[in-house]
C-alpha cells in the first residue's frame, strides 16, 4: 500500500521536475531540476525492484553526467540572447507537435497494452545484483564488449575534437 | 501508470529539444528523452521478469555518457568561436 503511494509520488515528481527542465531560464536551475527528476526516477527504479539500476541511475547519470553537464554550466557562463529570451521561434509549432505526439502515443500505448495491471510491486529478488550479472556476463557478454568498443571510439572523438580546437587556434 | 509517466517524459524532452535556445538545456533535453525509454524499458522488464530490459537500460547509460563526453568538447569549441549558446548563432552551419 505504502509502496504505491510512494511509486506515485516519485512518478509525479519526475514529471514535474521534467516540466521544470523545460521551463526554467537559468540553464543551472534546468540541470538540477533535471537531477531531481533523475532521483526521483531512481526512486521509482528502486521500488519496482530493480536495484541494479537504481544504483547505476544515481552512480552514472547523477554522478557523472550530470556532474559534466554542471562544470560545463560553470565554465561557460555566457549571458546572450539565450539567456534573455529562453524559448526558440519554434514555440507555437513545438507546442502543438508535443501535444500532437502526446495524444498519439496515448492513443497507441491505450490500444497496446492489454487491461493494465498496475506493476507487481515487491516480486524483486528477480533482480538482484547477483542475478543480474552473472545473466549478463553469461547472456549478453558480446553487448558487453561492443560496449568497450564504443566507449574507446567516443574516447578518440573526443580527442580528435580537441585536436581540432588546437588546429583552429594555432 | 508508469508507462504514460516515460512517455510523457519522451514527449517533454522532444519538447524541450525544440523550443529552447540553449545548447546546453537542449542537450539536457535530450537525457530526459533517454530517462524516458528507460523508464519504460524497466516497466516492461520488470513485468515480464527478464533480464534483457535492463541490459539494454544499462546499455543506454553508457551511450549517454559517450554522447555527453563528445556533445561538451562540441559545445566548448562552438562556444569559443562565437561566444554564444543560443543555437541560432550557428545558422550558418546549415549547408
Amino acid at each position: 500500500m505504502i509502496e504505491t503511494w510512494l511509486l506515485w509520488l516519485f512518478a509525479l515528481t519526475a514529471l514535474a521536475a521534467a516540466v521544470l527542465t523545460v521551463v526554467l531560464r537559468h540553464p543551472m536551475r534546468v540541470a538540477l531540476a533535471l537531477i531531481a527528476a533523475m532521483l526521483a526516477l531512481a526512486g521509482v527504479y528502486a521500488l519496482l525492484g530493480v536495484h541494479v539500476i537504481a544504483v547505476f541511475q544515481v552512480l552514472i547519470y547523477v554522478g557523472a553526467v550530470m556532474v559534466f553537464m554542471v562544470y560545463a554550466i560553470m565554465l561557460l557562463d555566457v549571458r546572450d540572447r539565450s539567456f534573455t529570451r529562453r524559448f526558440s521561434t519554434l514555440v507555437v509549432p513545438g507546442v502543438v507537435a508535443a501535444v500532437l505526439f502526446i495524444a498519439i502515443l496515448a492513443h497507441a500505448v491505450w490500444h497496446a497494452l492489454p487491461a493494465a495491471g498496475r506493476p507487481a510491486l515487491g516480486s524483486s529478488a528477480l533482480f538482484g545484483l547477483q542475478r543480474f550479472s552473472v545473466e549478463f556476463l553469461a547472456a549478453y557478454w558480446l553487448q558487453f564488449e561492443l560496449v568497450s568498443v564504443l566507449l574507446v571510439a567516443a574516447v578518440v572523438a573526443a580527442l580528435a575534437v580537441l585536436e581540432v580546437g588546437h588546429r583552429l587556434r594555432g | 501508470m508508469l508507462i504514460a509517466t516515460s512517455a510523457a517524459l519522451f514527449a517533454l524532452g522532444l519538447l524541450g529539444v525544440i523550443i529552447r535556445r540553449n545548447v546546453l538545456v537542449m542537450l539536457m533535453c535530450m537525457e530526459l528523452m533517454l530517462n524516458g525509454v528507460n523508464l519504460a524499458l524497466v516497466t516492461f522488464a520488470q513485468r515480464t521478469g527478464s533480464a534483457a530490459g535492463a541490459v539494454l537500460v544499462l546499455l543506454v547509460f553508457v551511450v549517454a555518457t559517450a554522447e555527453i563526453a563528445i556533445a561538451i568538447p562540441i559545445v566548448l569549441l562552438l562556444v569559443r568561436r562565437k561566444d554564444q549558446l543560443d543555437l541560432d548563432a550557428y545558422a550558418d552551419l546549415k549547408g
